[in-house]
């Protein structure tokens, strides 16, 4: 099992650290990981991405030129990175904002409304766990949800644990927008 | 503190490993990319549990300077910073060496020259092992690869530094520095007490005034005869450093029609390349010099015999290119690849490099 992924978005988006509770939850599935981030001055408003890869085997390299998963939250990102899911890939995008759709049919394309869902929730701030729950879906790695949850209380301060529920509640939203399509 | 296995980024993981191994002292001044150092030992707060102090100075130069006076008194100390601080830092460095002094300074290097980017670089690997500061000295130079590494190195370059009584440098990268990865924190080793100290540490300027004969601790001799007998000392350590700590590592070298040597975390975007290039049916092996100093000089011609050509990977114009050609006396093609000013290259890149320049 080897998934090379990478989340793209705009900074704020919470990209970087759904990335780091993938990786933790990798992590409690006895899984090599790591999560190289494109750090530095694109903290709010300019575009952050990070790449995840989640392995059986020691991993080499931590930078990538293609994906298994691309995650795309903005048109800049989409525009970037669609064409960088190998063939058989999957990609997953956010609908809102996107004018210029992107057009494979070599890869499964999926695009879904995560910022409605998570209007839906109520809380904003669960949006990248939507999106982390429509990748878990789609991903050809079944990572079992009792060791996302492990991830999220490594990755989450302690203070937050009492939002784990509502995470959870985030990520089951995102598996059910992917199971719809 | 137990044995524990964490996800973290390569410069948390610095600070935790030099709480885990006893050091006594961090004196550091924050820069991009590596200011997570100072700011997880802050969090971490040492002072509070194993004693060891932990200081932001007020500048890059004030924060040597307090490396060489802690580590004049036998403690082991350390300090940080990303290119340009560590410019800052090349006279202290130079003192330090001759005043044959252990110390750990840690580099994560980032795009140069001058200010610079903030982005990973190799660039500084002349400044590292060819002196940087003045004056005919070495320091022990760690390349690390992975963020395990990065734990591991701050172990052996406190054992190294004590050992020979010189400076070692972790010579990292922002790569590495950034990442997070799986790391196996080991389990807390105390920090010495002033009694191990003394015997570890015999010239060490504890502060024992009166109860045996004067400890001086300084780089300055007047004399020239007498600076020349310092000199030759320095000299016989390090070729005794040679010979008894070079370290690399060989991926697939055996069977292999080519060569990539490359350092730190660019040796594993090499090895995907290599991944790459055998499902072309090209067969590379790579070597990774672990000590950039002492170079793996012996081990590279060893390896490049029956090689058609060896491609030195570094993220820098080419440095290390240097000492691969001395170690193999251009008896075969040696060309450079690297990408400048902060831009990592990907695997793909280095495959397309590889059959320009090498293969052809």
């Amino acid at each position: 099992m080897k998934e090379e992924i990478i989340i793209a978005g705009f900074g704020g988006q919470g990209v970087l650290s759904m990335g780091k509770i993938l990786a933790y939850s990798g992590l409690m599935d006895d899984k090599e990981v790591t999560w190289m981030p494109s750090y530095g001055p694109e903290q709010r408003g300019g575009t952050a991405n990070v790449t995840v890869i989640l392995s059986d085997e020691k991993i080499s390299s931590p930078v990538l030129d293609t994906y298994d998963n691309v995650i795309a939250l903005n048109q800049q990102s989409l525009d970037k990175f669609a064409s960088k899911v190998k063939p058989g890939g999957i990609l997953i995008y956010d609908t809102n904002g996107i004018h210029n759709h992107p057009k494979r049919d070599d890869i499964t394309i999926y695009p879904i409304d995560a910022m409605g869902a998570t209007l839906e929730l109520g809380n904003s701030k669960a949006y990248n766990m939507v999106v982390m729950g429509a990748l878990l879906e789609a991903m050809d790695y079944k990572l079992p949800m009792e060791n996302v949850v492990k991830g999220l209380k490594k990755s989450l301060p302690e203070r937050h644990h009492k939002l784990i529920p509502l995470n959870e509640q985030a990520i089951e939203k995102g598996r059910s927008l992917l199971k719809k399509q | 503190m137990k044995e524990e296995v964490r996800l973290m980024k390569g410069n948390e993981a610095i600070a935790h490993a030099a709480i885990r191994y006893g050091c006594d002292g961090y004196f550091g001044y924050p820069i991009t990319p590596q200011s997570e150092v100072l700011e997880t030992l802050e969090e971490l707060m040492p002072w509070e549990t194993t004693g060891m102090t932990v200081l932001q100075a007020e500048s890059e130069v004030a924060a040597i300077n307090m490396v060489y006076g802690g580590a004049a008194s036998g403690k082991a100390v350390m300090t940080s910073s990303s290119s340009p601080g560590v410019s800052l830092k090349q006279e202290g460095i130079s003192y330090i060496a001759a005043a044959s002094l252990p110390a750990l300074i840690l580099n994560v290097m980032r795009g140069g020259p001058g200010l610079g980017t903030i982005q990973p670089s190799q660039a500084d690997y002349f400044q590292a092992t060819k002196g940087g500061g003045h004056g005919d000295y070495h320091l022990i130079v760690l390349a690390p690869s992975t963020v395990q590494e990065m734990v591991d190195f701050v172990g052996l370059g406190f054992d190294l530094a004590f050992k020979y009584c010189n400076p070692a440098m972790i010579l990292a990268d922002g790569i590495v520095g950034q990442m997070m990865e799986k790391v196996v924190l080991p389990e807390q080793r105390p920090r010495r007490t002033e009694e191990e100290i003394r015997r570890q540490c015999p010239w060490a300027a504890d502060g024992r005034k009166g109860l045996r004969k004067r400890n001086v601790i300084t780089s300055l001799e007047l004399e020239s005869a007498r600076m020349e007998v310092i000199n030759h000392k320095l000299q016989e350590r390090y070729r005794e450093i040679e010979k008894n700590e070079t370290r690399w590592e060989e991926i697939d070298v055996e069977g292999a029609d080519y060569l990539i040597v490359a350092f730190g975390s660019i040796a594993r975007i090499c090895t995907k390349a290599k991944e790459l290039a055998a499902e072309k049916g090209i067969k590379v092996g790579i070597v990774r010099p672990i000590t950039l100093w002492p170079f793996p000089s012996e081990a590279i011609a060893r390896a490049a015999e029956g090689k058609k050509g060896i491609l030195c990977v570094e993220l820098n114009a080419g440095q290390m290119i240097e000492d691969v050609r001395l170690a193999v006396h251009d008896s075969l093609p040696v060309e450079h690849f690297g990408r400048l000013g902060g831009i990592i290259p990907s695997p793909d890149e280095v495959v397309k490099a590889l059959e320009e320049k090498i293969i052809k």
